[in-house]
């Protein structure tokens, strides 16, 4: 199934969003992510299953003013 | 008179230093750290980007700052709709766990001024939740007031535009903002130099909020600490009170005893 991730799609086998994250090699301690335009909780990341046309937006800090 | 007694109080919480840096525009994150540490700074703002999911090479910022020492104040740089601006609180909240934003709804590419419009559609919905707003705004007055009443726990006044390093443009506008509102006044942007820091300061301001104006220059550490020096002379003075301004002298030493 397709999901789009930070504006790009993504092929993917069905997974959570933490695991997700792990494929991407992205620190889920270090992130905040918005799942269809809501908040996903930190505590939600494992139990949050994927479905094709998911938008997702994964965002962290970076240097600005 | 000393500054140790002389705190910066913005939502009930207390700090030492009355300078904010940025962390954008350096050479390097070591650069970076070595001028938030020559500043003094106990705030220190970030932006909400996007995570590159194809290069995951790059350093993250956090491994680079420690978030027990500075407190992280979280942007919305970029932003240019409300509902943007309340998305990027939203998820900045949730990166760093903490409900303290830097509110910025920009109306123009050229000038990055503010669209007070979207500004202050956008901090009554971030008040509501729960958000302590700090928004950058224009040296307007009654935008200023308007942001106050809606609950938020200081305004940011521009000294000029972001980035330009042309000084406090409009003094006046920034005395009166002091005049209208309560909560703390903050100069944010413009500053180029520290004499431009030392008179936002010497007009009363809680504080003043820069990066381009340390990071742009020539060698950002010593600037740096060249702002902190700034920021703590001016508040001093301001507090010493300064003599009134007379077109004409007045001696300083004694007329009487006079030889001859």
């Amino acid at each position: 199934m397709e999901i789009i991730v930070n504006g790009e799609p993504k092929a993917i086998t069905p997974m959570s969003v933490l695991e997700l994250l792990a494929s991407l090699d992205i620190d889920p301690r270090r992130v905040a992510v918005e799942l269809n335009l809501d908040i996903l909780p930190k505590g939600d990341y494992e139990t949050t299953r994927l479905s094709g046309g998911d938008r997702l937006e994964i965002v962290h800090f970076v240097g600005g003013g | 008179m000393s500054n140790t007694t002389d705190k910066l109080v913005i939502a009930g919480r207390e700090f030492s230093s009355r300078l904010m840096v940025g962390t954008g525009k350096y050479a390097s994150n070591e650069q970076m750290v070595r001028a938030i540490e020559a500043s003094g700074a106990e705030i220190i703002t970030v932006a909400v980007r996007r995570v590159n999911i194809t290069d995951r090479t790059k350093e993250s910022l956090l491994d680079f700052i420690d978030t027990k020492k500075y407190t992280l104040l979280p942007n919305t740089a970029g932003c240019y709709t409300a509902d943007d601006a309340v998305r990027t609180c939203r998820l900045a909240r949730e990166a760093g766990m903490s409900d303290m934003v830097k509110l910025e709804v920009l109306g123009d590419e050229n000038t990055l001024f503010p669209d007070n419009e979207e500004l202050l559609k956008a901090a009554r919905i971030l008040v509501k939740e729960g958000f302590t707003v700090l928004p950058y705004t224009s040296d307007d007055p009654i935008v200023c007031k308007k942001l106050e009443e809606i609950g938020c726990a200081a305004v940011m006044p521009l000294g000029a535009p972001i980035g330009s390093g042309l000084g406090i443009r409009n003094p006046y506008n920034i005395r009166i903002i002091l005049d209208t509102v309560k909560v703390p006044v903050i100069v944010d942007a413009g500053v180029g130099t520290a004499s431009d820091a030392a008179i936002a300061m010497e007009l009363g301001v809680d504080g003043v909020l820069m990066n381009t104006g340390i990071a742009g220059a020539k060698d950002p550490i010593a600037m740096a600490e060249a702002m902190n020096l700034a920021v703590r002379a001016g508040r001093l003075a301001y507090r010493a009170g300064r003599i009134p301004k007379k077109l004409y002298a007045t001696a300083s030493s004694p007329i009487e005893g006079m030889i001859g």
